[in-house]
């Protein structure tokens, strides 16, 4: 195990969050709120303490798988401290652990919060709390990775461990490159949503935020109504916004290379678009009989399916209310999640393919012992590592998901608020049923199933294995 | 530049290594193999893509279109030329293909010219002539050319017995003449770049920067024998045995090939009528002895594994005084082989992988730098480059006195137009030369690089 790069790691992304509280900062002056003080105390405590650990010269720069993991989780975990302080030292949020949960919520670009008055806290707070979300939506290392030239080859472990996906790929040779574009990209998507809620009437502070809630499929709304109150136009603006950001940004990459057909042909993409499509015109069905026109009708089971599939997990309408089939549905969107590649959550459409497609090709094989079968995407046929790694991720899934509801359980709460209260954590969504609803919050839950949900978000947002390196005695043995 | 490497056996694997140090280029590499492309991809920063080099929507997926540049090097001839001819068609890219077959090789230049390749490489044929090379000058253990041959750095171990052991660098030119310049000295695992008060040890790897005749002479003057060898044993007749026989013959110099194939016997004995086949298994000392180790001038261990190659040479030494070559193809151990003192140890791989690595370099010449030769000296610790001095440089009519250049960076050698001076303090650099440059930080693009 290299100490010396991981700490020097380490250091680089508690420089890169000092650089980022400067946002509120600035947010906190432009409002005037007497926060500032809060967010120089916080910069210069990440400052000077990542500076400290980037100070002393790291001669051994490989890094192997381990440490990538280890880079990783350790890296989210530190992010998340310190990102939870400003809240803490302002009294926005007095309880630490509360501050963990929603910083972690906000970084895992989960949206599940413990405010039970969200309008109560002052704007550069709502804007660092919804900064966060377009923070962790593409990653931290990816970030550090585009602008640093940390190690020579090996960075790739670093971006292998952070992002969402069965087999992540490069788009380009180089690593730096390849995450200076989805950087790019993903800015560049995220500007031109803010300009399309500001044309909607939206002001700069709104548009940013709900930008950011989006960007990162998060879910961290300024309004205690989530985002019913907003005009019909925003709210199908973020829809739409919704579903593009839960498609893989190197289908983007394909597009600006003008090879259209070629994204279009992805087999992922298509069973995303339609799964989504099924699945709004089953709800606009089921849910008819409770609004007045189907334009508005469509729209919210339009809003309520992207925001759950991508688990951004905004909200327009009390989805609790629904019919038990809608809710259902809607629940199971939330275990699909979105296209591996994208900054959404979930188990991911390319993973149930080929746990699908796998399933498929053991039951062929149950019925002709000797004819042989392989698992095909795009085409191609899958390698074996890949189909075991996500069995083995499915497997790993169900695990930690049975474990934490029965950790959380112990708070006593109905079979409901439990279940999809990890769900909503573990895939990265934010509100589920129950107590835990659209208009509910995780208030409720004692200090330890918060820890516990904290960290089910953390693997959900890292895809198990990196926390689970962590935990593990032999990554750390000589 | 854009660079796609067609199978990764080894070859492929050093390519991909020493390119993907050079920032500039970003490469792409194609197996069959998932596994092998996945450890690339992991441990250098270069893309993979995993298919068959013959399916043109492989070639598409590594970005023929856009590629400078495409290197064949799978196991098979007929596939690399076939890979080049279609990578040609899609792209407009230059292609390089490693041909081995002897009977390809007598054809290569229809191949060249009707396939479009800018490069056709041979390993063994490679191989065979670095050994040729070295077997024509015994006492030295490396030989680089630079400007089209005019200018050899020339590596040579100094022992007890030598005149310049125990000496000082700026004496040892007064004594033994001023055209030779010291430009590197390897002493156990460090390298140096001397300057003048630096003392030559008993056991040092000494190299030297000269022309051809400047170093024959300086070496009859420290009384080291620069004839080349008589004549040779070799032992193992694959291809590079048979090239390296056939270069050795047309230079006058005695062969005699052991070859245990009775079969491969007599195939060579059809390819070169004037070298003696034995067909014995040559690992035997009996063998070897019947066979006059003890009197050859030189002894080259050319048999496919590697330990059988290392194991004979330690032999030979304890019963010849001659000159030793030994093959090794595994390129993992060099520092371990390095470590038994072999006398001179080839690696085909590398020495292939160099071959296109120095042509990359030629090529981006055309693109900007002006690097025209590279090799890697003092065990790779060093670079020496040739640069092409433009009209504007910042060095240029300066006298090298008043130059003020990095630490361990000297400029050892000025061409000018054919004319090769050993460079003193008063030398000035004009256009249009051509300078050697030795240097312990790599990478440079440029001559203004060298320059603090």
């Amino acid at each position: 195990m290299n100490y010396k790069v991981i700490i020097h790691t380490l250091g680089w992304v508690l420089i890169v969050e000092a650089a980022a509280l400067v946002l509120p900062l600035i947010c906190a002056i432009a409002f005037s709120e007497p926060y500032i003080l809060t967010f120089v105390i916080c910069i210069l405590l990440c400052g000077t303490l990542g500076g400290l650990c980037i100070l002393p010269k790291v001669k051994n720069k490989t890094m192997f798988s381990k440490e990538g993991f280890i880079i990783v989780a350790l890296s989210w975990i530190v992010m998340s401290i310190f990102g939870a302080l400003p809240f803490v030292i302002s009294k926005s949020i007095p309880n630490f652990i509360d501050a963990f949960f929603e910083t972690v919520s906000g970084f895992t670009t989960t949206g599940a919060s413990i405010l039970t008055d969200i309008e109560a806290l002052p704007k550069c707070m709502l804007f660092w709390r919804s900064f966060t979300h377009f923070i962790g939506g593409m990653g931290v290392l990816v970030f550090l990775v585009a602008i640093l030239p940390l190690s020579d080859g090996n960075n790739l472990y670093l971006i292998k461990a952070e992002s969402p996906g069965p087999s992540v790929s490069k788009l380009v040779p180089k690593v730096k490159s390849t995450a200076k574009i989805l950087y790019i990209m993903y800015s560049i998507l995220t500007v031109i949503e803010a300009l399309f809620l500001y044309a909607g009437g939206l002001d700069v502070f709104s548009a940013l935020t709900l930008s950011f809630g989006t960007a990162g499929t998060g879910g961290f709304g300024i309004l205690n109504s989530g985002i019913s109150e907003y005009s019909p136009y925003v709210q199908n603006v973020i829809t739409v916004f919704m579903i593009l950001f839960g498609i893989d940004f190197s289908l983007y990459y394909l597009l600006l290379l003008g090879k259209i057909r070629s994204a279009l042909r992805s087999e992922e993409l298509r069973t995303y678009l339609g799964i989504v499509f099924v699945a709004i015109a089953l709800i606009t069905v089921n849910i008819r009989p409770l609004y007045s026109t189907i334009a508005e009708t469509l729209r919210y089971s339009a809003f309520q399916v992207a925001a759950l599939i991508t688990t951004t997990g905004y909200s327009t309408a009390d989805f609790d209310v629904w019919p038990e089939f809608s809710k259902t549905l809607l629940v199971t969107l939330m275990f699909i999640g979105a296209s591996a590649g994208s900054t959404g959550g979930g188990i991911k459409v390319s993973r149930i393919m080929i746990f699908i497609k796998s399933i498929y090709k053991e039951i062929r094989i149950a019925a002709h012992p000797k004819s042989t079968h392989k698992v095909t995407m795009n085409g191609r046929p899958v390698e074996h590592t890949v189909v075991r790694a996500v069995n083995v991720y499915m497997a790993a899934y169900i695990v930690i998901y049975v474990a934490s509801i029965l950790i959380i359980s112990l708070d006593n709460m109905d079979y409901t608020t439990n279940f999809t209260a990890v769900v909503a954590t573990l895939n990265n969504i934010g509100p589920g049923l129950a107590k835990v609803g659209p208009t509910q919050n995780f208030s409720i839950f004692s200090t330890f199933s918060k820890i516990i949900l904290s960290f089910d978000m953390l693997i959900g947002r890292l895809e198990i294995f990196p926390i689970l390196v962590l935990f593990s005695p032999s990554a750390w043995r000589k | 530049m854009n660079i796609i490497i067609v199978g990764c056996g080894k070859v492929g694997q050093k390519l991909a290594e020493k390119l993907s140090q050079e920032k500039e280029h970003n490469i792409t590499v194609i197996d069959l193999r998932y596994n092998v492309v996945q450890d690339l991809i992991n441990e250098y920063d270069i893309m993979g893509v995993c298919g068959s080099c013959s399916d043109l929507d492989t070639l598409t997926e590594a970005g023929v279109e856009t590629a400078d540049l495409l290197i064949a090097a799978t196991g098979a001839d007929e596939l690399n030329l076939l890979t080049c001819f279609m990578a040609k068609k899609a792209g407009e890219c230059q292609t390089i293909a490693r041909v081995r077959n002897p009977e390809y090789a007598k054809e290569l230049h229809i191949f060249k010219e009707d396939l479009g390749l800018a490069m056709i490489i041979n390993p063994e044929d490679t191989a065979a002539r670095e050994i040729a090379r070295i077997l024509r000058f015994p006492s030295v253990i490396k030989i680089d050319t630079f400007a089209k041959g005019r200018i050899e750095i020339l590596k040579f171990k100094v022992s007890a017995d030598s005149p310049v052991a125990n000496m000082k660098i700026a004496d040892m030119s007064m004594k033994f003449g001023g055209d030779v310049l010291v430009c590197g000295v390897e002493r156990g695992e460090n390298a140096y770049i001397p300057n003048g008060d630096f003392v030559i040890e008993n056991g040092d790897f000494v190299s030297i920067v000269s022309s051809p005749e400047g170093s024959v002479d300086f070496f009859k003057k420290i009384g080291v024998k620069t004839n080349r060898v008589k004549d040779t044993i070799i032992v193992g007749g694959g291809a590079t045995a048979y090239y390296l026989a056939k270069r050795l013959i047309s230079a006058g110099i005695r062969v005699k090939i052991i070859e245990q194939n009775a079969l491969r016997c007599e195939k060579l004995c059809e390819l070169l009528p004037k070298a003696s086949i034995i067909n014995a298994d040559g690992t035997e000392n009996r063998v070897l002895l019947e066979e006059g180790l003890d009197k050859a001038e030189s002894f080259v261990t050319l048999t496919n594994i590697d330990e059988e190659n290392v194991l004979l040479s330690l032999f030979a030494k304890t019963k010849m005084k001659g000159k030793i070559v030994t093959k090794v193809n595994r390129i993992a151990y060099d520092e371990v082989i390095d470590g038994l003192d072999l006398d001179t140890v080839i690696y085909p791989k590398n020495i292939t992988a160099d071959y296109i690595v120095r042509f990359v370099r030629a090529k981006k010449n055309s693109m900007g730098s002006n690097i025209e030769t590279m090799h890697l000296i003092l065990d790779g610790k060093a670079e020496a480059l040739e640069f092409r001095i433009q009209e504007n440089s910042p060095i240029a009519n300066i006298p090298l006195e008043q130059l003020k250049l990095k630490d361990n960076t000297r400029i050892a050698c000025i061409n000018r137009k054919g004319v090769i001076i050993t460079p003193h303090g008063k030398d000035v650099i004009k256009p249009k030369d051509t300078v050697i440059v030795v240097t312990t930080h790599k990478g440079s693009q440029d001559i203004s690089d060298i320059l603090l």
